[in-house]
C-alpha cells in the first residue's frame, strides 16, 4: 500500500514550508486532491493540511475592492451580500459551480488549483499517455473522445480544457492571486500548455495562494455569468461567460466592457477583442453579435468540440445583451 | 428487519393500509436513518477484501501476469489469476439451458472487451487490495477490436429468426402506399447506473456457501453460485434485504461474483469485493445500442397501411443479448401489413443487459418518432394520428386486449395537459429566446407472469409475518405485501412484519419486467388467507376457545380482533385467541403454482425464466399503456433542451398502492428525461473503451433538469393479468418518453433528432 503522511499545518508559514518539499502538497477543501488521488494521477507523499487554518477564510469587501481569502468556501462567497451587489459575476459563477455538497467543502485557493477533467487525465491505468500527468508520454485525447476539450489556447502537447467558473470572472475583472507577498494577476498565474502542460500555474515550489483581491469597477458591479451545459446543474460549462458593462451617461455607449469564456479554452480566456470592438460603441444587438464572434478568433477544433466555437460567442453575445437589458 | 412506522393518506377512500390505499414506504425510516444494513455492510470475523484487475485492451490474448510486486505488497494474503484461481463449472443460463460440461474461469485469458477481469488481489484490507492491484503487471498480445455498430468490421450481424413478426405482404403494400415515410432511429449504450455498485461478501462454512449481495433474484443466482461450486442448491444461501437500485443489472451472478466466492473457498475466510464506479460500467451490461429504420406506407388520411422495421443490436464477441426492438412496433398500431426482423451484431464489449424496460423502450423509440414523422407528412394532429391507427386487437397475436386503457390515457393526458391549444406548425411557440414545443408519445409494456410463494404466520402477539425470497429495491414489496397481508388477514399494517431477501424463505422468481407485485400479491394473498382460516377454525372448533360455544360457522377478522359477524358472543384479540387455545403461532405457506407441479417444476420455476408464461397465452393480449405528453423549451441559441411540463396517463391495471405506483411512473420518466437528453456511453474508438465511466461524465438527470409531472392513473382492475387485477408499473413509464421528447423537439425546432440523446450540438 502506498503510504503517505498527514500533517495538520499549525499557520500558514508552516503550511508553506512543509509544502515547498518535494512529494508534499496542501490539502485544502480536498474535493479535487482526494478525487485524483483515488484515480491514481495525486500520489503526494505528504498532505499538508490547511483546511482549519483561521485567518485564511476571511472575505473583506471595501470601496476599493474584495479581498478573498484562501480558504474561504465556495458556498460562502457566493452567499456573500457585498459580493453578490458589487461582483455579481463572482457569486453567479460559485453557485453555478458543483454541487451544494462540494460548494460547501471547497476552498476558493483549491477552486483556482483544480484540475482538468480531460477523461484521458484522470485515468491512468487505460491511458498511458497524457503530456500533463507524464512529460513526454504523448496525448491521448488527440485523435480520441474530444467533445469537452478545449478550442482556444490548445497545444499539439495537450488540448484538456480548463473547467472551472470562478477564475473565469476573476480574469474579466483584473483580479489579483496573492502568493504571500507576491501579487500576480490571475491571467498570468494561469499558465498556456505549450510544451509544458504539466505546469498549469505560476506558482513556484513553497508557494501557496493566500488570498485573491478583486478590484472595485463600474463593470464588476453590472456583471454576470452565464453558464450553459447539458446538464442543468451540476455540471462543468459547454461554454460560459463573465460579462461586466459600464455605459455612459447617455446609457446606451459602452464604456467599459470585460469579456471572458469559460469551457472553451485551456486557461480562463478574456477576450479582448471583443471588448475593444465595442468599447465606445452604442450598446445594440446586432453590433454585439458581430463583436461576440470575435471571442473564437483563432480557434481550433477537435471534430467533436467544434460546437464550442458555435456556442462560445452566442453566450457572450446573450451575456452582454442581458447586461444592457437589450436581451 | 422490522418495519413498522407508515404515513398514508386515505384520500381516495381507501384505508391507507388496504390493498389499493397509499400507504408510504415502511421501509422508509430504515433507509433515511441509516438503521437498514446493505449487503457489503455485514461484519465478519475474518474478513477479507478483494480487488479486481481489468483488462485495458478490448481484444487479444494475455501473454503474461507478473504479480511478484502486488504479492510482495504489505497485506495480500493472494493474488489470483487464470492460472491460480479454483477451477469452477460452467453454470447453465437463466432460461435454465443445461451448460456445456467445461470449466468456468472468471478471469480472462482471452481479451472480448476492455475492462474484463483478469486478475484479483485479496487482502487484509480495502486499501491494500486497491493499491495491490495497481502493482499486478499484466501484457498482451493486441488483435483489432470492433469497437461498436458503426465499425468496419462489424458486418450486418447475426439474423434472430425467433424476433421475425410478419403478416400480410408488408413490401408490397409499401411500395404501392401512397405516402411513405423511412427514418433510422438510434441509441447509444445506456446505463443502469444504480447508487449502490455492485458487489458482495462471501462466505464458506464447510460446503455450505453464503453470499450478502443485492439481488434481484435471489433464488436465481443462489443456482448459479451452486453449479459454478458444485454443491447442492441448498447449500447456497443468498441474502439481501436492501438493494441500492438495480435496474435489471442485479438479477444474475457475474464473474465477479465467482471470483470473491472462489477466493472464499480457496483462502477459507470471507471476503468482500465490490466494484468501483468506473468497474460498474464496463464489468457487466447496461442496455445496448440499437439501430432501427422504420418504414409507414399510409394513406393521405393517415391510415397506415404497412409498417417494415429492421432492426439491429449490438453483442458481446461470445455472448449474446438480444433486445426485442420489434416488441412495441408489432402491437401499438393497426396495420393490415406488417414486417419486422432483427440481427444482432458482435463488437468487443461487455455482453449488454437489462435496463428497464428492455426491447419496448428502444422499439417506442423508433415506432413512436416514426409515427410523428407521419403525423407532420399527412397533416394531421399526432395525437389524432394515433386515434386514426388505435389497435382495437391486438395486431399480432390476433388477440383481444385483455384491458387497454390507451385512448382513455390520450383522452385524459390531453385534458390535463392541454393539447387542445397546440399550434401544429413547428417552432409556432416560443417565449423569448425559448422556442416551445409540446409532443406525444405512447407506451407500453407486457404483463410477464409466473408463480410465487409466501408463508404467513401469524404470532402470538397478534402480529403477522410474511416471508419471501422475493426483494424489494425500491419499488416497494415491503409496503405492499404488509398491505396484502394486513387486509387478507383483517389486522393493520403497522402489525404486519415483512421479511424479504433471504433465499431460504419461501421462494420467488426474478424481479423483473414488473412482475413481481401481481405475482406476490397472488402468493401472499394465498397463504395469508390460508391462515386466516386456520384462525377461524381454531376459534370455531377448539374446545378452548372462547367461541366454542357459539357453534358459528364463520367468525371474522377485523383490526386485530375475533367477533362472530352478526356480533354477537365474545369478541377476544387474536392474541387472546391464541392463547385460549395453547397456540405460540399460525403458520401457512401459500403458492400460486398450479395445483400439480413437482419440486422439479418448482425449482425451474423459481430458479430459471423458463415457465414465466406467456402474456398472449389463452385468449388474451396483456399489456400494460401509457401515454405521454411532453413540453420542452429549447434555447434557440443554444439548443439546450430542458423538460418544462410532463402529463402522463398510465394504464396499469388495478393499483396496490396508488403513491408507491405513482412513484414508480415518475422514475421511469426521470429516467427517460436522462435517456432523452443526456445518457450515452462514449467510446473511444482507438481503445475500444467507454470513457465517460463515472457519474461526472455519464450525466443522468439531476432535479433541476426534472419539471413537476403530473401522472394520471386510468387503470381498471385486469383479472386476466394478475389474481388482484394489477399489470406491470415499473418499467411501463420510461416507454415512450425518450419519443414524447424528441417529438415535442420537432416541434419545437423544426429539427427532427433521431439519435439519442439530443445533446445541444445536434440542434444548435
Ligand atoms: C463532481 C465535481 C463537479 C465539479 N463541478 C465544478 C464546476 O461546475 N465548476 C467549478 O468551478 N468547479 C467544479 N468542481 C471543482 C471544485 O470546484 C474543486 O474541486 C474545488 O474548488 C477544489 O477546492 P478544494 O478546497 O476542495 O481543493 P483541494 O482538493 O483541497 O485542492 C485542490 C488542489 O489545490 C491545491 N491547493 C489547495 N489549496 C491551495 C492553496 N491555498 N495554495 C496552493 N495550492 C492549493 C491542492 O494541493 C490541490 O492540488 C467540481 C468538482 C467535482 C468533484
Ligand atoms: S489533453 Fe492534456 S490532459 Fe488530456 S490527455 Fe492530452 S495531454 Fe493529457
Amino acid at each position: 500500500m502506498r503510504d503517505f503522511s498527514y500533517l495538520r499545518a499549525t499557520s500558514a508559514e508552516a503550511a508553506r514550508q512543509a509544502a515547498a518539499l518535494p512529494g508534499a502538497m496542501l490539502l485544502a477543501g480536498g474535493t479535487t486532491l482526494i478525487d485524483l488521488a483515488k484515480c491514481g494521477v495525486a500520489q503526494p507523499d505528504t498532505l499538508v493540511d490547511i483546511s482549519h487554518l483561521k485567518g485564511l477564510d476571511r472575505i473583506e469587501v471595501g470601496e476599493r475592492g474584495a479581498t478573498i481569502g484562501a480558504l474561504a468556501r465556495m458556498g460562502h462567497v457566493a452567499d456573500h451580500a457585498d459580493i453578490k451587489s458589487r461582483f455579481p459575476a463572482v457569486s453567479e459563477a460559485l453557485w453555478q459551480a458543483a454541487s451544494a455538497q462540494i460548494r460547501n467543502m471547497a476552498t476558493i485557493g483549491g477552486n483556482l488549483m483544480q484540475r482538468t477533467r480531460c477523461p484521458y487525465f484522470r485515468d491512468p491505468s487505460n491511458f498511458s499517455a497524457c503530456n500533463k500527468r507524464e512529460p513526454g508520454s504523448g496525448c491521448s485525447a488527440i485523435g480520441g473522445v474530444t467533445r469537452g476539450h478545449a478550442v482556444l489556447g490548445a497545444s499539439e502537447a495537450c488540448i484538456a480544457m480548463y473547467p472551472g467558473d470562478l477564475a473565469v470572472a476573476l480574469v474579466a475583472f483584473d483580479a489579483i492571486v496573492h502568493l504571500g507577498e507576491r501579487r500576480l494577476l490571475v491571467d498570468d498565474f494561469f499558465l498556456l500548455p505549450g510544451e509544458t502542460p504539466d505546469r498549469e500555474h505560476a506558482i513556484e515550489p513553497g508557494e501557496m495562494v493566500t488570498a485573491i483581491e478583486i478590484p472595485s469597477s463600474a463593470a464588476a458591479r453590472r456583471s454576470t455569468y452565464l453558464k450553459v451545459r447539458d446538464r442543468q446543474s451540476y455540471e462543468f460549462a459547454a461554454a460560459s461567460a463573465a460579462v461586466g458593462l459600464e455605459l455612459e451617461a447617455d446609457g446606451r455607449t459602452i464604456r467599459d466592457l470585460r469579456v471572458a469564456l469559460g469551457g472553451v479554452a485551456t486557461k480562463p480566456w478574456r477576450a479582448r477583442a471583443v471588448e475593444d470592438a465595442l468599447k465606445g460603441k452604442v450598446l445594440e444587438p446586432d453590433a454585439v453579435r458581430a463583436a461576440s464572434l470575435l471571442a473564437v478568433e483563432g480557434a481550433v477544433d477537435h471534430g467533436a468540440n467544434h460546437y464550442k466555437i458555435e456556442l462560445a460567442p452566442r453566450v457572450v453575445a446573450r451575456a452582454i445583451l442581458k447586461l444592457g437589458d437589450a436581451a | 428487519m422490522t418495519v413498522h412506522t407508515r404515513h398514508g393518506d386515505a384520500s381516495d377512500g381507501v384505508l391507507a393500509e388496504a390493498v389499493g390505499g397509499r400507504l408510504s414506504r415502511v421501509d422508509g425510516p430504515a433507509k433515511i436513518t441509516g438503521a437498514a444494513r446493505y449487503a457489503v455492510e455485514q461484519q465478519l470475523e475474518g474478513l477479507l477484501y478483494g480487488a479486481l484487475v481489468e483488462s485495458t485492451i478490448a481484444a487479444g490474448k494475455v501473454r503474461a501476469i507478473d504479480v511478484t510486486q502486488a504479492e510482495a505488497a504489505p497485506g495480500v494474503v493472494k493474488v489470483l489469476t487464470p492460472d491460480t484461481i479454483m477451477s469452477l463449472r460452467t453454470a447453465s443460463d437463466w432460461f435454465g439451458t443445461p451448460p456445456p460440461d467445461k470449466p468456468y474461469c472468471p478471469l480472462a485469458r482471452d481479451i472480448t472487451f476492455s475492462g474484463q477481469h483478469v486478475a484479483a488481489v485479496i487482502a487484509g484490507t480495502f486499501e491494500q487490495a486497491v493499491a495491490a492491484a495497481a502493482l499486478v503487471k499484466v501484457s498482451y498480445d493486441e488483435t483489432p477490436a470492433i469497437v461498436d455498430l458503426s465499425d468496419g468490421k462489424a458486418g450486418d450481424g447475426i439474423p434472430i429468426d425467433a424476433m421475425t413478426k410478419e403478416w400480410g405482404d408488408a413490401a408490397s403494400a409499401f411500395a404501392s402506399a401512397p405516402v411513405r415515410i423511412c427514418a433510422a432511429y438510434n441509441t447509444p449504450r445506456e446505463y443502469q447506473a444504480p447508487m449502490e455498485p455492485h458487489g458482495l461478501i462471501a462466505h464458506w462454512q464447510g460446503d455450505h456457501l453464503t453470499v450478502w449481495e443485492p439481488s434481484q433474484w435471489l433464488d436465481g443466482m443462489a443456482r448459479t453460485y451452486a453449479e459454478w461450486f458444485e454443491v447442492p442448491f441448498e447449500n447456497v444461501r443468498l441474502v439481501s434485504p436492501y438493494i441500492g437500485g438495480g435496474f435489471g443489472s442485479k438479477a444474475l451472478a457475474l464473474s465477479h461474483g465467482a471470483v470473491a466466492a472462489g477466493a472464499a473457498r480457496m483462502l477459507g475466510r470471507p471476503v468482500r469485493l465490490v466494484m468501483t464506479r468506473p468497474q460498474t460500467f464496463t464489468g457487466y451490461g447496461g442496455r445496448a445500442a440499437t439501430r432501427q429504420t422504420v418504414t409507414i406506407g399510409a394513406g393521405h388520411d393517415g391510415v397506415i397501411q404497412s409498417i417494415v422495421h429492421r432492426g439491429v443490436n449490438e453483442t458481446s464477441i461470445d455472448g449474446m443479448w438480444v433486445e426485442p426492438l420489434g416488441s412495441v412496433t408489432s402491437i401499438m398500431y393497426a396495420t393490415p401489413n406488417f414486417s419486422s426482423k432483427q440481427n444482432v451484431v458482435r463488437v468487443n464489449s461487455v455482453v449488454p443487459g437489462a435496463m428497464r424496460a428492455p426491447g419496448e423502450n428502444p422499439s417506442a423509440f423508433g415506432i413512436e418518432s416514426a409515427i410523428d414523422e407521419l403525423a407532420y407528412e399527412v397533416g394531421i394532429d399526432p395525437l389524432e394520428i394515433r386515434l386514426r391507427n388505435y389497435a382495437e386487437q391486438d395486431p399480432h397475436a390476433k388477440k383481444a386486449w385483455s384491458t387497454r386503457q390507451l385512448r382513455e390515457a390520450f383522452a385524459a393526458g390531453a385534458e390535463r395537459f392541454g393539447w387542445a391549444r397546440r399550434t401544429p406548425q413547428p417552432r409556432s411557440m416560443r417565449d423569448g429566446n425559448h422556442l416551445i414545443g409540446w409532443g406525444v408519445a405512447a407506451g407500453t409494456y407486457p404483463v410477464r407472469r409466473a408463480y410465487g410463494e409466501a408463508r404467513v404466520r401469524i404470532l402470538a402477539d397478534g402480529s403477522v409475518e410474511v416471508e419471501s425470497s422475493s426483494i424489494d429495491m425500491g419499488q416497494g414489496t415491503y409496503t405492499i405485501l404488509a398491505q396484502t397481508a394486513a387486509e387478507t388477514v383483517g389486522v393493520s399494517a403497522d402489525d404486519v412484519v415483512v421479511k424479504l431477501g433471504d433465499s431460504r424463505f419461501p421462494r420467488a422468481g426474478v424481479t423483473g419486467g414488473s412482475r413481481l407485485a401481481g405475482v406476490m400479491t397472488g402468493a401472499v394473498y394465498k397463504a395469508a388467507t390460508s391462515a386466516l382460516d386456520q384462525l377461524v377454525g381454531l376459534a370455531i372448533s377448539d374446545p378452548r376457545s372462547p367461541f366454542h360455544a357459539l357453534q358459528a360457522n364463520t367468525l371474522v377478522v377485523a383490526n386485530g380482533r375475533i367477533a362472530s359477524p352478526r356480533g354477537e358472543g365474545p369478541d377476544v384479540s387474536i392474541a387472546e385467541l391464541l392463547k385460549s387455545v395453547g397456540r405460540d403461532q399460525i403458520e401457512a405457506t401459500g403458492d400460486t403454482m398450479p395445483a400439480n407441479s413437482t419440486a422439479e417444476d418448482r425449482y425451474k420455476n423459481y430458479t430459471t425464466i423458463a415457465m414465466s408464461l406467456p402474456h398472449t397465452e389463452g385468449d388474451y393480449s396483456r399489456h400494460s399503456w401509457c401515454a405521454h405528453f411532453v413540453e420542452v423549451r429549447v434555447d434557440e441559441d443554444f439548443g439546450t433542451v430542458r423538460v418544462s411540463r410532463v402529463v402522463s396517463a398510465l394504464d396499469s391495471g388495478r393499483l396496490y398502492n396508488p403513491k408507491l405506483a405513482e412513484s414508480q411512473w415518475k422514475g421511469g420518466i426521470i429516467m427517460g428525461i436522462g435517456q432523452a437528453l443526456l445518457e450515452e456511453g462514449i467510446v473511444d474508438r482507438r481503445h475500444g473503451r467507454i470513457v465517460n465511466d463515472n457519474l461526472a461524465d455519464y450525466l443522468v438527470p439531476t432535479n433541476a433538469d426534472i419539471p413537476d409531472i403530473e401522472v394520471i392513473s386510468v387503470g381498471i382492475p385486469d383479472l386476466h393479468s394478475s389474481a388482484l387485477g394489477g399489470k406491470g408499473v415499473g418499467e411501463l413509464a420510461i416507454v415512450g418518453i425518450a419519443p414524447a421528447i424528441a417529438n415535442a423537439v420537432f416541434h419545437a425546432t423544426g429539427k427532427r433528432v433521431r439519435d439519442l440523446p439530443i445533446t445541444l450540438e445536434k440542434l444548435i
